[in-house]
């Protein structure tokens, strides 16, 4: 089964775990089954509308699937996807612990939160 | 392929000491005398003297590089000596700048150090950058890194990248001509302030070292023109699995500034970029707040107000006020743990996220609650001074 490797910001929405196995034959059937087993990270890799988000990177193997055939490329039996968020880290000095400025609690249903740590 | 750099070879002889000193490169074939008057001729420019800075000015001021110009307007602090290792406990309290240069210095008198006591901004970095061959990313924002991205791409200056996360790091030689730009890769800056918890912030104190002694390798490399540089492949490195893996990145012809037709010609307001609108702290101080003398006061009146803690876990370990501990990302769903007939007073660390709770239970139809002003810190300061506080 192809196995997708969950970055260290998603990690708490995919039960912690560093990569998931997916049953797909494609990688967008491939995220889908990944958020259908943690639907915590559906808000964090799509937008509202149902799309990848832009800061959003997906590997299949080491190639950007931007420049395969995006969320059609096919896999086969031991492929590794890998989401790549954006991180900025490199001096962490600020007043509050990094990254955390400004999350925004709406309700229960509407919690937003993303892999980003701007700031 | 090795990347050449054009330089300008102003040194064209080393002397005696300098021969001394670079020996064990000199009697490298891929540096050579040739490579260490690449390296003396050299002018590098880091942005930030903090952790990635540390390794990275360290290393390329002991090996040679003849300019080694510097960017910070920090000052160190204790919580900085984990990981920066350009800076002692002596150093707590001074400018960053100041103290990096004198380690600098210390270990390679040779080096002709350039301060800059700024901060890096549209209006400084193309013209800051003109002076150099090559600019090391040590900083660690958002708007920061595409200002450097950009302002290197308009310069034709190579961008050698390090980025840092807890235990995660990731590395990769941007805007060079042949090679992807850091827009490439990422158009567009993820939202501000949608960031889950707190318990994301932090990072192992080597991993800085790790990434950037692997810029400092990539800065050496581009300058001697040797070896298989980092352009167009992205290496993400988990120092917790010791894993290293790498991505192949592409120049995209589309990419706003180092595509085939740029729409960005001139750097830009990168906090507007980045979603960021000054220096805001807008919920914190639209909540009723109550100061620590106060609470202090009433709790040691026995009066019935209930402390809600809205750090992680960990935090908690470190110090607490014995509150009841939700953290703030499971405070919508345990939000029913909350009795909203009694008095609530929200705390964290410094007093922005139990800001967020406080304005969150408003919403929920909380009436009497209320955000510790400066969180468990000022507690620290005013109220207990034998509390730790981190």
């Amino acid at each position: 089964m192809p196995k997708i490797q969950i970055p260290t910001p998603l990690r708490q929405y995919a039960g912690k775990q560093p990569a998931v196995e997916v049953k797909a034959a494609t990688v967008g059937e491939a995220l889908a089954d990944l958020v259908a087993k943690h639907p915590d990270l559906r808000r964090q890799l799509y937008t509202e509308d149902g799309k990848l988000r832009a800061f959003v990177n997906v590997y299949l193997n080491d190639e950007d699937v931007r420049y395969l055939q995006k969320e059609a490329t096919s896999l086969k039996e031991g492929d590794n996807i890998s989401i790549v968020p954006s991180i900025a880290g490199g001096a962490t000095s600020s007043d509050d612990l990094p990254g955390f400025t400004g999350i925004e609690l709406r309700s229960n249903r509407d919690m937003r939160s993303s892999l980003a740590f701007c700031r | 392929m090795a990347t050449t750099l054009e330089l300008k070879p102003e040194a064209d002889t080393l002397t005696n000491e300098e021969i001394l000193r670079y020996s064990r490169h000199l009697i490298m074939p891929e540096v050579g005398m040739e490579g260490q008057l690449k390296l003396k001729s050299a002018r590098v420019l880091c942005i930030g003297a903090g952790g990635l800075g540390s390794p990275l000015a360290l290393y390329l001021g002991a090996a040679g590089v003849g300019t080694l110009g510097i960017v910070d307007f920090d000052v160190v602090d204790y919580t900085n000596l984990q990981r920066q290792i350009i800076h002692s406990t002596a150093d707590v309290g001074r400018k960053k700048l100041d103290s990096a240069a004198e380690k600098l210095k210390a270990i390679n008198p040779l080096l002709n150090i350039r301060k800059f006591d700024t901060r890096l901004s549209s209006s400084n970095a193309l013209e800051l950058f003109r002076e150099f061959d090559i600019i090391a990313d040590g900083t660690d924002n958002f708007p920061t890194r595409y200002l450097v991205n950009d302002a290197c791409v308009l310069t034709g200056k190579p961008n050698v990248y390090g980025s840092i996360f807890r235990f995660e790091g990731q590395a990769s030689v941007f805007a060079t001509k042949e090679g992807p730009c850091y827009r490439c890769l990422y158009p567009e800056p993820p939202p501000p302030g949608l960031v889950p918890s707190c318990a994301e912030g932090g990072v192992l104190g080597i991993l800085p070292g790790l990434v950037g002694v692997m810029q400092a390798t990539e800065v050496i490399k581009l300058i001697l023109g040797k070896g298989e540089s980092l352009i167009g492949r992205l290496l993400l490195i988990d120092a917790l699995d010791m894993k290293f893996r790498e991505l192949k990145l592409r120049k995209n012809p589309n990419c706003p500034v180092c595509g085939t037709h740029p729409t960005v010609t001139e750097l830009i307001d990168y906090n507007e970029f980045c979603g960021i609108r000054g220096e805001e702290k807008p919920v914190e101080t639209a909540v009723p707040e109550i100061q620590v003398e106060e609470l202090k006061r009433r709790l040691d009146a026995g009066e019935n107000l209930f402390v809600l803690d809205v750090r992680e876990p960990h935090e908690y370990q470190i110090c607490n006020i014995n509150g009841y501990l939700i953290p703030l990302g499971e405070l919508p769903k345990r939000v029913h743990e909350l009795d909203s007939s009694r008095e609530i007073v929200a705390h964290c660390r410094s007093g922005v996220r139990s800001a967020k709770a406080v304005d969150f239970l408003r919403q929920a139809g909380f009436k009497k609650v209320h955000n510790l002003a400066g969180g468990i810190l000022a507690w620290a300061d005013r109220v207990d001074p034998k509390m730790p506080k981190y």
